[in-house]
């Protein structure tokens, strides 16, 4: 009980060093973090399944590579990833051999993946070990955790508020100290959006930079793989592991991972002076309607710092930001009503029915999808119908090009970054955003043009308006995640002194108590508060 | 652009093979009206000469050698199936029962 809190505490690169020294074994790191998740998880439900056996047999292998490297001496502890041994938690839509994988659905319950994803491949040869899975939005359709057929997720800076979403588990996972680094997803902010609401880094790459090879696939021209992380170090070192080309997804690009993902700068200082020199843009499209003064105000103070520390930012415009949410919420569901055609009760999740072949399908996909889902489905395949293809479809996929030419004409400019918010609100309340589809999809605003465009982006903390985490999100050319996480560190370092920056979650505490509220109670009880 | 009647609601619900309750067609067609009413904003953008953008990196034609290789187990595959019969997954009959 005494050490381990403290161990939870540390960074991914600080487990590594102590791995390394032999002053900390994977095992007791692993079962830390397993005591804590599995003690929180009743307040913060954000996690689905925790494998506690595996995980430390995970540990152990660990433990014994660890040991044979230090054996052999330092060379051999060098070419050691830094993830191995290190406690990751992947969102319940990542296939692992012999496991679950409920992509937040009631459809896919029971569902047992037949064989590994490539990131999850790629994992288990650094060393990772794999905690368990984690929460999110049912098919990745959310920005609130809310839509999940298991539950919703509170966020440990204030229960009665959502963690964001899709990605939700993952980030509260990593944000209450459950696991050191996570996996998400992002097809329109999945992984920003919800780092931003609960205070830490996570970082959506560019398309085709991950193989999405054994992932529940949303919108298949939108969604990509990243981390989430404390700090832009671990998240860095996570990319690194799971990049790359692979021949079982031919969306995945031929282009080589930058090894300067494993160096960024450990001093702040070194950190924050690269950032002298540095051309950054800032466009104003993104300061959108609705969004709250405070977090407008804490953006324009991480600019002013960011020019005070040497980079220039400049006013830009991205003309056609406005017609981003449109654009996305047809190119989107049309591609999730094509992708969950698949779901149709036979080879794989429960059967519903017992009439003709198509009774069946109207009674398993009507009962075994939620409401969000549902939506988006009908969306998409009426955007797809006979004589509204070109209206809606085409002309999204003619818009997106207008969409990406706008980042375009800036990266010729010679750019190397833009800067903007990640959500225009911090964490909102259960609830609020329920009854009214668009408004939840304006959670969105200024993280999906970066998928319409298929750019890298990350949001960083950068401080906090009414005790809540605000995000500010760096954008980057195709390709330049490593510039982007050195930027992002750079921010990292010249903050490392303010004051937010040594703050906990502040309803952590409460989490721990093995009678708390679940998710579900509180939200019923804000419905019924609000009735 | 279009305003979506009762019946193109429950047209579409069978279109993506959604059955669908009364309550939650006369939800989704309020809601989806209102979600079409923010698709009109689409129409001020004059496309005529602008290619449509289907996916964002520049790869074609990704080919590999066609190479015959291992399969999943049947028993890893068929285990998620609701209804089987030894190597078989059973489905409902498609055509009529003469």
């Amino acid at each position: 009980m005494t050490a381990a809190p403290a161990l939870t505490r540390l960074h991914a690169h600080e487990m590594a060093s102590r791995l390394r020294q032999g002053e900390l074994s994977s095992r007791e790191l692993v079962e830390a973090h397993l005591d804590v998740a599995e003690r929180e998880n009743r307040a913060l439900n954000a996690w689905l399944s925790i494998d506690r056996e595996t995980a430390i047999a995970q540990a152990d292998a660990a433990d014994a590579r660890l040991a044979a490297a230090r054996g052999e001496g330092d060379h051999a502890l060098r070419a050691l990833h830094p993830l191995l041994g290190i406690p990751v938690a992947l969102k319940d839509l990542i296939s692992v051999e012999g496991g679950q994988c409920t992509a937040g659905s009631r459809i896919l319950e029971g569902y047992i993946a037949p064989y590994d994803a490539h990131i999850t491949e790629r994992l288990r040869d650094v060393g990772a070990v794999l905690l368990g899975k984690t929460n999110m939005d049912e098919f990745a359709m959310g920005s609130s955790n809310e839509h999940s057929a298991y539950g919703p997720v509170s966020n440990p800076w204030d229960l009665e508020t959502v963690p964001g979403g899709s990605s939700g588990g993952s980030a509260v996972a990593v944000a209450a100290y459950h696991a050191a680094v996570s996996l998400g997803t992002d097809t329109g902010g999945s992984i920003r959006q919800p780092a931003a609401l609960t205070g830490i880094v996570g970082m959506k790459p560019t398309y085709g930079r991950v193989s999405r090879y054994g992932i529940v696939a949303f919108a298949s021209s939108l969604d990509q793989i990243g981390p989430l992380a404390r700090d832009t170090r671990d998240a860095a070192a996570l990319l690194h592991a799971v990049a790359g080309r692979d021949e079982r997804d031919s969306t995945s690009a031929p282009v080589p991972v930058p090894d300067e993902l494993l160096e960024l700068p450990a001093s702040d200082d070194e950190a924050a002076s690269r950032l002298r020199g540095k051309r950054l843009g800032l466009p104003r499209e993104y300061f959108v309607a609705g969004m709250e003064p405070d977090v407008e105000k804490r953006i324009h103070e991480a600019v002013a710092a960011l020019e005070a520390a040497g980079a220039t930012v400049e006013q830009v415009s991205l003309p056609h930001t406005d017609y981003g949410l449109a654009t996305y919420y047809i190119v989107a569901p049309a591609e999730a009503s094509a992708n969950l055609a698949r779901y149709d009760g036979i080879r794989y999740g429960p059967r519903l029915g017992d009439g003709d072949y198509i009774a069946n399908y109207l009674a398993t996909r009507g009962q075994g999808f939620g409401a969000e889902v549902k939506r988006r489905v009908m969306l998409g395949t009426y955007a797809l119908s006979a004589g509204y293809y070109d209206a809606y479809y085409v002309k999204a996929q003619k818009v997106r090009t207008l969409i990406k030419r706008d980042f375009d004409v800036l990266w010729e400019q010679g750019f190397d970054a833009l800067v903007a918010p990640t959500s225009p609100t911090v964490a909102f309340q259960f609830g609020a955003k329920m009854a009214d589809p668009v408004a939840m999809y304006l959670s969105d605003a200024c993280t999906l043009p970066v998928n319409m465009a298929g750019l890298p982006g990350i949001s960083v903390p950068c401080g906090l308006s009414e005790g809540l985490p605000v995000g500010l999100q760096l954008i980057g050319a195709a390709w330049s995640e490593a510039r982007l996480f050195e930027l992002a560190r750079g921010y990292e370092g010249l903050t490392s002194g303010a004051d937010w920056r040594d703050l906990e979650p502040a309803q952590l505490a409460s989490a721990a108590d093995p009678v708390a509220l679940t998710p579900a109670d509180r939200a019923r009880a804000l419905a019924g508060a609000s009735r | 652009m279009a305003t979506l009647s009762r019946s193109d609601v429950e047209h579409v619900a069978y279109l993506a093979r959604l059955g669908l309750t009364d309550e939650e067609l006369a939800r989704l067609q309020g809601q989806l009206n209102h979600i079409l009413d923010q698709y009109v904003i689409l129409t001020r953008l004059d496309t005529e000469d602008i290619p449509p953008t289907a996916q964002t990196i520049e790869l074609e034609n990704i080919l590999r050698d066609d190479v015959a290789r291992e399969s999943l187990p049947a028993e890893a595959v068929l285990r998620n199936a609701s209804q089987t019969d030894g190597e078989f997954i059973v489905v409902p009959a498609i055509l009529g029962n003469e």
